[in-house]
């Protein structure tokens, strides 16, 4: 038996005796993600102990190295766990900016310090981080950021205003994108610096969505003080870090119209709402419209198991998640388009505990937001143009 | 399982095939053909080259005098044929007829006849459509039991390589109707057996297909592939493996469309600036881009579920013969309208591969045709 089968023995027994029943079900509403941090309140008991567990093994953030309190897997490894969770429709035990963003940023540009104080509360989900990124100026335009860090020797002191940014009244700390040199080419003053949320001068007013809800802010910087050692690498360096950054931010938003373990595949919720005659999908048109996603869908996931083969093989063109970020995001708003069309006008309800409170119509809204946050589908399709095919 | 990636047996045969293509059979040789109205639409020192490259006996078995190389193997030399054009009997004799033969034949057929395909000196086709649309089950030809053998008459279009074949595989019908999958035989016929006619067609791409007509051809016994009667699901095996084939061809025209497109954008001027400095060009060349990375894929994952005898092969054919066909009809039609008035010009190469796409399209079933099959396969 290889060590790989060993492994997936193991996980496989383990995963058995420690994911509650209760967490053995898809996602069906906001509710059901953990988003951990000091202001969390557990749904269930479940939810808890499921998230304390696989934390105790560095499984919320399975490929870091376990002096950070990490899984320490390879990929293959990282692979199998996928798979067996999958296997017995395990939820994600976090959902987490930090295990998805400024991790992966820390771990390859942080000083030792900031890794050892930021990521093994990452992993536990006591620390709960937000994005700041965006601001009324500078959307796509990212680089052109004007929040400025005004350099006071051992610390800086932040001015500026950031907007939809994910989360921020839930947050504990930030990662955020400030301007420490006004007089050099735009993308070469910028810098990463990390700061609590609770600092005196971070406030934050949220903004409501189309969908309802109001999982977005806008947050005011007024005199805020960072500490130098609160720079991810080096200071003006911020630009590369940011980019790195958000080549993870942009691979994760592209798999959202993957359909998850447990979840019914849009034709079984077709077949059961429209019914099959003689071995087809009742409505012709709808049918030709699903298969047509699906053939892309299922082409969408080869590709993004093709690019993960061709990494590990030391092989494949780079520059992928902006062909992934932009191709999930568009899928995946195609998949919403048709959910509703399959659901006609149960679809269309907004509210009613009956109707799960319109949750259909509100995730279709929602997905129009895929293809703009993390950079917009027309910024892929440019650096797609620019950096692959070298159009200028 | 090494995933989504080629093996270094399969990367060298990918390279020497690429290297081959290039300088021995280009765009230009086509051309040439076309031109100069070749009899055969092909080259026989071509096709002496390719088996002496083991291209030809990439699927057939070492004890057959080729190499089993399997699926993905032949795959990768299908993708440099669609980069180049390349005109040669490799698609119809050595996919479909190897196949059909591997999967079905009776020992004394595969000691005759796989032996002759591998080292080139028997040329196959395979007769199986009636209607311009692919409808395999849509069979008329009628194969009667008489005496000690068949006798069959019947009337098969878009036959590949049919007028230089030396011998036909033949679907026909022994028992049933029409839109029947039960009751059709496949059959070996000799291209010289009395009452065969062949009337070569032109076709748009240059390349070889016939009309054939089965006047009373009388066959043996042992002229039969398989089973009589239950030739339907072994036809569909190796349709699977041909739109396999076809999807790595469409790949290498998709791509080999694509670059040249992309260096015109590179290249042409207009308004003072290179015209790949316009969004508007720039967003639709970054779209094809990404679709064609997803054709790579599932062409790839097909090859490899064939390779490994996988339960849904068939399903994974028809996503990759689907989205191939999809894909390879976007490529030509920007490499074409990118191109502007060159684009146009029968002097300029890009438009030769449009009218390569949409025959190979249409071949064993489009876009269309496999999105319906798919669907039905995955139960609605
Ligand atoms: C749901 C959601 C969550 C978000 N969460 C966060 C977060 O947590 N943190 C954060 O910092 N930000 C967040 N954002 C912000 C997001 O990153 C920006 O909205 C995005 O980068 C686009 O910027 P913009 O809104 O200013 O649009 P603009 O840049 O004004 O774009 C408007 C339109 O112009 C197009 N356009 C702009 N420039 C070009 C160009 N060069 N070529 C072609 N077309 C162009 C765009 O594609 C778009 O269609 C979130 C956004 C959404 C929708």
């Amino acid at each position: 038996m290889s060590d790989l089968e060993a492994f997936r023995r193991e996980t496989r027994a383990w995963l058995e005796e420690n994911c509650p029943q209760s967490m053995r079900s898809p996602v069906m509403s906001d509710k059901d993600q953990c988003w951990g941090g000091r202001n969390w309140t557990f749904q269930s008991e479940d939810q808890r102990l499921w998230l304390e567990r696989m934390a105790e093994k560095g499984w919320t953030a399975p490929d870091w190295p376990s002096e950070y309190g990490g899984g320490g897997l390879s990929r293959e490894q990282v692979k199998v766990l996928r798979q067996e969770m999958a296997r017995i429709r395990a939820r994600p035990p976090l959902h987490s900016f930090g295990v998805w963003m400024i991790g992966p940023a820390i771990l390859k540009f942080g000083s030792e310090e900031l890794k050892r104080q930021h990521l093994p509360p990452i992993v536990r989900g006591e620390i709960r981080w937000c994005q700041g990124y965006s601001e009324p100026n500078a959307g796509s335009d990212l680089a052109g950021l004007q929040t400025r860090a005004e350099d006071k020797g051992d610390h800086f002191i932040v001015n500026g205003q950031k907007i939809w940014t994910s989360y921020a009244d839930k947050a504990d700390w930030m990662f955020c994108l400030v301007r420490t040199n006004p007089d050099v080419k735009k993308q070469l003053g910028i810098s990463l610096v990390l700061f609590d949320m609770a600092t005196p001068g971070v406030s934050t007013r949220p903004i409501k969505l189309i969908s309802g809800s109001s999982p977005f802010c806008e947050t005011f910087l007024e005199n805020v003080r960072v500490e130098k050692n609160q720079v991810v690498g080096e200071v003006d360096q911020g630009w590369t870090i940011a980019k790195y950054l958000l080549t993870h931010e942009r691979e994760m938003i592209g798999g959202f119209g993957r359909t998850a373990a447990g979840q019914k595949t849009l034709p079984q919720q077709a077949v059961e709402a429209l019914g099959v005659e003689q071995g087809r999908l009742a409505d012709g048109m709808l049918r030709g419209d699903i298969a047509r996603w699906e053939l892309d869908a299922k082409a969408f996931e080869f590709t993004a198991e093709r690019v993960v083969d061709e990494a590990k093989a030391g092989q494949g063109v780079g520059n992928a998640s902006a062909m992934l970020k932009y191709y999930g995001t568009e899928l995946n708003k195609r998949r919403q388009e048709l959910l509703m069309a399959i659901h006609g006008s149960d679809a269309m309800v907004w509210e009613g505990e009956a109707w799960n409170e319109g949750a259909l119509a509100r995730q279709w809204l929602r997905s129009k937001g895929n293809s703009i946050e993390g950079g917009t589908s027309e910024v892929q399709l440019n650096v797609i143009a620019r950096n692959i095919l070298g159009l200028r | 399982m090494t995933g989504l990636v080629l093996n270094d047996e399969q990367q060298m045969l990918k390279d020497a095939a690429r290297r081959f293509m290039q300088e021995r059979a280009p765009v230009s040789q086509l051309r040439k053909l076309r031109d100069e109205r070749d009899e055969t639409g092909f080259s026989r020192e071509l096709w002496q080259e390719m088996v002496e490259m083991g291209f030809v006996g990439t699927l057939i078995d070492e004890e057959y005098g080729g190499s089993g190389f399997g699926y993905v193997g032949m795959g990768q030399v299908f993708e440099e044929v669609g980069r180049n054009l390349t005109a040669s009997p490799l698609f119809a004799t050595a996919v479909l007829g190897a196949t059909l033969l591997r999967n079905t034949g009776s020992d004394a057929q595969k000691q005759a006849l796989l032996p002759a395909i591998a080292d080139g000196s028997m040329i196959m086709a395979l007769a199986v459509d009636e209607r311009a649309r692919h409808a395999p089950h849509y069979v008329e030809t009628r194969a009667e039991a008489q005496g000690d053998g068949f006798v069959i008459s019947g009337r098969k279009v878009a036959v590949v390589d049919g007028h230089v074949a030396d011998k036909l595989v033949v679907s026909a019908r022994t028992a049933g109707e029409p839109g029947d999958a039960d009751g059709l035989t496949l059959l070996l016929v000799d291209r010289a057996a009395a009452g065969v006619t062949v009337e070569r067609t032109i076709m748009v791409d240059s390349r070889n297909a016939a009309v054939v007509t089965f006047d009373q051809v009388a066959v043996p016994k042992d002229a039969v592939l398989g089973k009589a009667g239950d030739g339907y699901a072994v036809l569909q095996q190796t349709l699977d493996v041909g739109n396999a084939m076809l999807a790595a061809e469409l790949l290498g025209i998709a791509q080999e469309a694509f670059d040249r497109t992309v260096k015109y954008l590179h290249e042409r001027k207009q308004f003072g600036v290179t015209i790949g400095s316009f969004q508007g060009l720039q967003h639709r060349a970054a779209h094809l881009f990404s679709e064609i990375e997803l054709m790579k894929s599932v062409v790839l994952k097909a090859l490899t579920a064939l390779d490994q005898q996988d339960d849904s092969a068939a399903q994974l054919v028809s996503l990759a013969k689907a989205k191939a066909s999809e894909v390879a009809e976007l490529a030509t039609n920007e490499g074409i309208q990118m191109h502007g008035g060159m684009g146009m010009t029968d002097e300029f190469d890009i438009g030769l591969f449009v009218k390569r796409a949409r025959p190979m399209q249409q071949l064993f079933g489009d876009y269309r045709y496999h999105a319906d099959r798919f669907a039905a396969d995955r139960g609605y």
